[in-house]
């Protein structure tokens, strides 16, 4: 899964341009600038505490939820151009459309069924028969579909981690995002679990654009074909995954992957 | 350090252990054989008045004729009007407190008086009441009266015990919510208030199990201590069936009963009064019980 260097750019999905963030007073991201390429996987490397989460939860404002957080500068979201960011849009709208995978497993004390279903609830899809097959579908997507298909009404709380995450991932793909977050998805799995989300990355990424935030660099260099390397708030360097592991252009980031700090 | 100095100091150190296990044995135990002797009592005295007559008997001049059939029916009748109000406007006001109200001063000043206003004395409530239900809206000496009284009483508990079951609830569960493009009325009612009703419930059956068991703020407005017969029947034969008229009835609740036995000259009415009081512990015993095995259960389901 190496990227070629495209003769044409691929299609935008989303640009952050001139993004600044503040925990109250603390400036967290600064003046970051960076593509989200159509069907494509960018992954977000770095340090902790970098802000590269931070950085990932501008795109579905969850910074909202809480007080004190203010932003700068825009996200655009294409194609329709329009900026995440903007006090006009209600964070619902942004939601509507790009959904997230979180680090932690965090199925609702709720039915396999359930749990998949629920973001086509919140959209006011009720009819039985509509929601059984877009659950299917999302699952089946999810690689999970095998696995529940005789047991969805059971709770999800009776499912292994990896399934458990797995859910999380259909949950997120049943509402038909454009965009899909991934905040460190495999970092409370085990090695095989990891290991079917990474294929299942892949797989989502001929209908998904995905951003990744991860702080297993084989994982970046595995799954993505673009990669941020971040450091204290800033993108330090961005480019082909291939090029930023074999050939980087800053020392910081050739320090960063070849293990000399973080 | 040598080796047998650390033995010495080892040794020294559960010396202290063993002590301090003893002292809380002691403490325990005072607590509980308190409780306990009471209770022997209050059943040894009670129990020989303790047949089906006692519990659908008016009370009466002859204290072997004597029953609490107009008390039990009052505290239940009491209750339920408790229940209604309290458990709607406690639960939404921990609700907001918890979910929707910023985050700055005056929250935090409500949030004090809130905990505050558990700790106020029961007939400060009464002489509220008595203000403001029994004579300025009419209420009367009530059965609504009082209800709304312990009601007010319980709702601090009620409030605190909703909040607590919220924030027991992971983050991650409201963020997965709110990230699906949920409202804050959809996290709320799809997920927070299902999942925290365990915790929610287990506190309004404590604060019931309080209320059930206050005289001080009932005596306050007015309840009778005599009366020999029950409130309006809730249900009528005629069309619309059900009738609200009990809720404006007088009434008498178990320990107001009680009290009214105990200050009898006769020695008899003091078995009543034991057997009442039987009674009055086993409702609030069977109260906490249940709440307890709720929290079981419902912790049993749901594992974060």
């Amino acid at each position: 899964m190496t990227p070629q260097p495209a003769a044409t750019p691929p299609e935008l999905k989303a640009q952050a341009r001139e993004l600044n963030f503040h925990y109250g007073a603390f400036h967290a991201l600064k003046n970051i600038s960076l593509p989200v390429y159509n069907e494509k996987i960018t992954a977000l490397i770095g340090p902790s505490g970098c802000g590269k989460s931070t950085f990932l939860r501008c795109f579905n404002r969850m910074h909202d939820l809480y007080p004190g957080n203010r932003y700068g500068g825009e996200i655009r979201l294409f194609p329709d151009d329009v900026n995440l960011l903007s006090q006009e849009v209600d964070p619902i709208e942004v939601r509507m459309r790009v959904s997230m995978v979180f680090q932690k497993p965090n199925p609702f004390p709720k039915s396999i069924f359930e749990n998949a279903a629920y973001g086509l609830r919140v959209r006011g899809m009720n009819k039985k028969a509509e929601l059984e097959e877009k659950v299917e579908t999302a699952l089946v997507n999810a690689a999970l579909w095998n696995e529940v298909k005789d047991r969805l009404s059971e709770p999800a709380f009776n499912l292994s981690g990896g399934q458990q995450q797995r859910l999380c991932i259909a949950r997120a793909l049943a509402i038909e995002p454009e965009l899909v977050l991934f905040d460190e998805p495999t970092s409370a799995l085990d090695p095989i679990a990891t290991a079917s989300i990474e294929e299942l990355m892949l797989e989502l990424k001929e209908k998904v654009s995905i951003l990744i935030v991860t702080h297993n660099m084989q994982q970046a260099a595995r799954v993505s074909d673009y990669t941020a390397f971040l450091y204290l708030g800033e993108v330090i360097e961005y480019d082909d995954t291939k090029r930023i592991f074999t050939n980087p252009e800053k020392k910081q980031t050739e320090d960063y992957i070849t293990g000399r700090f973080g | 350090m040598n080796r047998s100095n650390t033995k010495t100091i080892i040794r020294r150190q559960r010396l202290y252990e063993q002590l301090f296990i003893l002292l809380g044995l002691v403490a325990l135990l005072v607590a509980l054989m308190t409780l306990l002797a009471l209770f022997t009592r209050l059943a040894i005295d009670g129990m020989p008045r303790l047949n089906p007559d006692f519990f659908t008997s008016f009370p009466s001049r002859f204290a072997e004729k004597a029953g609490i059939l107009s008390a039990w029916v009052g505290s239940f009748l009491v209750m339920f009007v408790t229940a209604c109000a309290a458990i709607p406007l406690g639960v939404s006001a921990g609700i907001y407190l918890e979910e929707y109200a910023p985050k700055n001063r005056w929250t935090a000043i409500i949030e004090i008086n809130v905990m505050n206003l558990a700790g106020i004395p029961s007939i400060v409530y009464g002489l509220l009441a008595l203000g403001l239900f029994v004579q300025t809206f009419g209420f009367g000496q009530s059965i609504l009266s009082a209800g709304l009284t312990l009601a007010l009483l319980i709702l601090p508990i009620i409030i605190v015990s909703t909040r607590e079951a919220l924030r027991g609830i992971p983050g991650g569960i409201r963020e997965a919510a709110y990230a699906l493009g949920a409202t804050r009325w959809q996290v709320v009612a799809d997920h927070l208030l299902p999942y925290s009703s365990g915790g929610v419930l287990t506190g309004v059956i404590i604060g019931l199990s309080r209320a059930i068991g206050e005289t001080a703020p009932i005596i306050t407005i007015g309840a009778l201590t005599f009366i020999a017969f029950l409130p309006t029947s809730p249900f009528m034969a005629e069309f619309p069936f059900i009738s609200f008229k009990w809720v404006l009835d007088p009434f008498t609740v178990m320990p107001i009963q009680m009290f009214n036995w105990t200050s009898r000259p006769e020695e008899a009415f003091q078995f009543n009064a034991a057997a009442a009081g039987v009674v009055l512990l086993a409702m609030t015993l069977l109260m906490n019980g249940v709440a307890i095995w709720l929290r079981y259960r419902i912790r049993k389901s749901i594992k974060w």
